[in-house]
This record gives structure tokens, C-alpha cells and sequence, in this order.
């Protein structure tokens, strides 16, 4: 539970607070492996003298031991994190929590349903399904952020259009603006769904996953093929200090990753 | 060659009504075609028309004093627009602007509100069916109102 020591050896700006770290340990050993992970697992960052925050890995795990996490600059840690550069040092613990259930997308059609910086945690899981490590029948993502500046990953949002049905909503646009201007329940329920075959993933403000949701169960999907990625304020990552019980869960050791259908109750009480 | 009725018929807005009932409302219809940058309806005009979009994207604006125009939604192949035509004055609340080539039938307005009242039942399904995708535009502009993705809905700050 001591975190390693990383380096930051990219930085780029998304748009105006949010940022993508990439880190690479700071001092290699040779013994040393590198960090294994599973897409929607998580790690603490270290701005240190400052705090830990709770960040998704946005990236693949490519072998040469760098991480990517993508952050949005809002509380006093992530304002640290976001003044770091290539060459600063910050403390990494992890990985945590339980990611995204890959193996339930065999044979199946996945909707990956993603919210302003929701996109982050699903990005591994859009690399799975462009390096075919998927064995779905069909990737689709649907993406809804306020408006076009505010979208992440926009070079790479161009790129996988071409490789996977891409449909890019925002709430405000000018008639520049190629995509849907609305909310992302629209191209959703237009959207022709094959309910019974088709596993979604979802993360995003959870107000817009609620949302999401009704319209997947309305289309067919099952409750037990709905995965969400759950936020709470998350302090140790192992499930002791409490901060982030939910219920019966704790979203850093249970989660972030649920299933709809174990967690229907606690998602439809206020205030938990 | 296809008719009036039967491109009622491949629209989503009349599926699953009656052949008779479509021939009943093809004499209020016409096909048109709107090139980008055309008006379908510009705000504080005359209502005089339901339009279902058969292709294309259509802009739903406003004007902004010094601003410019401010796109509030955008309609796609298989959407409607308008139902200003269905209650007095009959005015337009917003210009709708074709961002490409734009095919759709155009209803009249006062000859759907003949239609209507001769046929009280058609006219509650037609209202129905109205009152449906009307809702569902409300709950949309309720959760853009809603500003989901600004920092207020984006969990705990750390």
C-alpha cells in the first residue's frame, strides 16, 4: 500500500481542465514488472504533500510499463495533478477495484454508452474492441458531452468512426457542428437495438447513466447485460475507511464496475 | 413511382396506421426538398405546415441578438418537425434550417386540422402520437437544462 514512485513523461491538454498524464515509473528496477490492469480498474495518484485521487485508466496496458489516466482538474488533489510536467513526480498505488466484464461481450452486440469525461475508463475497452480482443459481434459507442470543444480524444473520436459505429451527441452546437445536437438519449433511442443480444457499458454522470438506462430496458437489454461504472469519494481504495460504501458495497473493492442488476435498489434510493 | 400514401407509409411518425386512413391524409401532403441553408420554417412566421424528414438534418434555432443563431436540437432522417400548425395563432417558435439537402413531406397544416375534425378518431391517434414525440422533446430539453456533463454532476471533487 505504499505507492511507487512515477514519473510523468507526457502531458496534453484535452481542453481547458482536463489533461492526460501518461507516467512511467520513476526509478525502473530490473526486477520490476510492470503494472498489470484491467480496463475499468483504477489507481490512487499521489500529488504529493497534497492527496490522493481515485483515477481510471484510460489506456491500454502496453507492455512498457506506462500508464494513462485522464483527469478533469476540480478539487485540490486533481488541481496538484493537473500542474505537473513531463519530468515531475507523483505516487501511484494500484491498481484497484473490479473493471469492466469483457468476457460478457462474446457473441454479443456491445453498446458503450459514455458521458463527458465518462469516456476515459471506457477508452481501454474501445482499444479491446478496435484490436479485436473482443469477441462481440458489433462495437458501437455513443457519446454525449456538453458541446464540441469539451469532447475528449478528439483525434482519435475521427479514427474510430471509421472502425466501429460512432454516434457523437452534445448539448450545445452551432450548425458547424456535424454530429447530433441534443442529448444522448436521442441517437440512442433511434438507434435499432437488438436488446437480447447486446451487453452495454456505461459511464458518465450518473444522472445520465439513470437516463441511459431506461432507455436500454425499454429497447430489450437486460438488466444482468447493463455494466456501470459507479463514482463516490473514494479514499483508501481496499474497502476500510468507509468513505465510499454504497449500500452494501463499497464502490472502491466491489466496484467501480456493477452490474445494473445487483445494484438496481441502492441506484433508486436518494441521497446514498 | 411513389405516392403521397406511400411515403406516409415508410415514415416512422405513421406507422402501423390504417391504408385508408393514409389515403385519407395524403391530399393534405407534398413532397419537398430543401436545399442547405433553406428555411423549412422561420421563427414568427405562419404555421401553416407538419413536416416529416425523409432524409437529412435539420436545425432547430433561434436567433441570439448579437450572437447569432442558437441550435437548440437537431432533427434527423425519420423525425417531425413542428406542431405549431395544431393550436392558435398557429406561429412559428423556431426557425428550422436545413444543414444539408434536405427531403421531406410536407402536411398542410389547416387541411390536417380538417382532416382531424371530420375524423375524430384518426385525429386522436394522429394527437396521440403528437403528444408522444412531444413529451419525449420535453424530457430532452429538461436533461439539457440539466447541464449533466458540467462539473456539478461530476462526482466528488478531488
Amino acid at each position: 500500500m505504499i505507492p511507487t514512485v512515477y514519473r510523468v513523461s507526457e502531458r496534453s491538454v484535452e481542453y481547458p481542465g482536463t489533461f492526460t498524464l501518461k507516467l512511467e515509473v520513476g526509478n525502473p528496477e530490473p526486477d520490476k514488472l510492470p503494472m498489470r490492469f484491467a480496463p475499468g480498474q483504477f489507481n490512487m495518484l499521489y500529488a504529493f504533500g497534497v492527496g490522493e485521487s481515485a483515477i481510471s485508466f484510460s489506456g491500454l496496458g502496453s507492455g512498457d510499463g506506462k500508464l494513462i489516466h485522464t483527469i478533469r482538474a476540480q478539487g485540490n488533489v486533481t488541481r496538484a495533478l493537473e500542474r505537473l510536467r513531463a519530468g515531475d513526480s507523483l505516487g501511484v498505488r494500484g491498481p484497484f477495484g473490479i473493471g469492466w466484464p469483457l468476457h460478457a461481450t462474446v457473441g454479443k452486440e456491445v453498446l458503450i454508452l459514455a458521458g463527458g469525461l465518462g469516456l476515459a475508463p471506457l477508452r481501454p475497452v474501445i482499444y479491446a474492441g478496435l484490436l479485436e480482443r473482443l469477441a462481440a459481434t458489433r462495437v458501437r459507442l455513443f457519446y454525449g458531452a456538453r458541446r464540441p470543444s469539451e469532447l475528449l480524444y478528439r483525434e482519435e473520436l475521427s479514427q474510430w468512426g471509421q472502425k466501429l459505429d460512432l454516434e457523437i451527441s452534445v448539448d450545445h452546437g452551432d450548425g458547424t457542428w456535424p454530429g447530433h445536437i441534443g442529448v444522448i438519449t436521442d441517437p440512442l433511442k433511434a438507434a435499432q437495438i437488438d436488446g437480447a443480444n447486446s451487453v452495454a457499458f456505461l459511464c458518465g454522470p450518473e444522472i445520465m447513466m439513470r437516463f441511459c438506462i431506461q432507455v436500454l430496458l425499454s429497447k430489450g437489454v437486460p438488466p444482468n447485460s447493463i455494466y456501470l461504472s459507479m463514482e463516490r469519494n473514494m479514499k483508501c481504495a481496499i474497502g476500510l475507511c468507509g468513505h465510499c460504501q454504497w449500500g452494501p458495497n463499497f464502490i472502491c473493492k466491489d466496484g467501480p464496475v456493477f452490474c445494473y442488476e445487483d445494484i438496481r435498489p441502492w441506484l433508486q434510493i436518494r441521497s446514498l | 413511382m411513389k405516392t403521397i400514401a406511400d411515403l406516409l407509409h415508410e415514415h416512422p411518425f405513421f406507422r402501423g396506421l390504417a391504408e385508408s386512413d393514409l389515403q385519407f391524409l395524403a391530399s393534405c401532403g407534398e413532397n419537398c426538398v430543401y436545399h442547405k441553408g433553406d428555411y423549412l420554417a422561420r421563427e414568427n412566421s405562419p404555421a401553416n405546415h407538419f413536416f416529416l424528414i425523409r432524409s437529412g438534418r435539420v436545425a432547430v434555432e433561434t436567433f441570439v441578438p448579437n450572437r447569432g443563431p442558437l441550435c437548440l436540437l437537431t432533427l434527423h432522417g425519420g423525425d417531425i418537425f413542428g406542431w405549431s400548425w395544431l393550436f392558435p395563432p398557429y406561429i412559428s417558435a423556431f426557425d428550422a434550417r436545413a444543414l444539408e439537402d434536405v427531403r421531406s413531406l410536407r402536411l398542410g397544416g389547416e387541411c390536417l386540422r380538417n382532416k382531424c375534425e371530420q375524423e375524430p378518431k384518426l385525429g386522436f391517434e394522429l394527437m396521440k402520437r403528437f403528444a408522444r414525440i412531444a413529451t419525449e422533446r420535453l424530457q430532452s430539453a429538461r436533461i439539457q437544462l440539466l447541464d449533466i456533463y458540467g462539473p456539478d454532476h461530476q462526482g466528488h471533487p478531488a
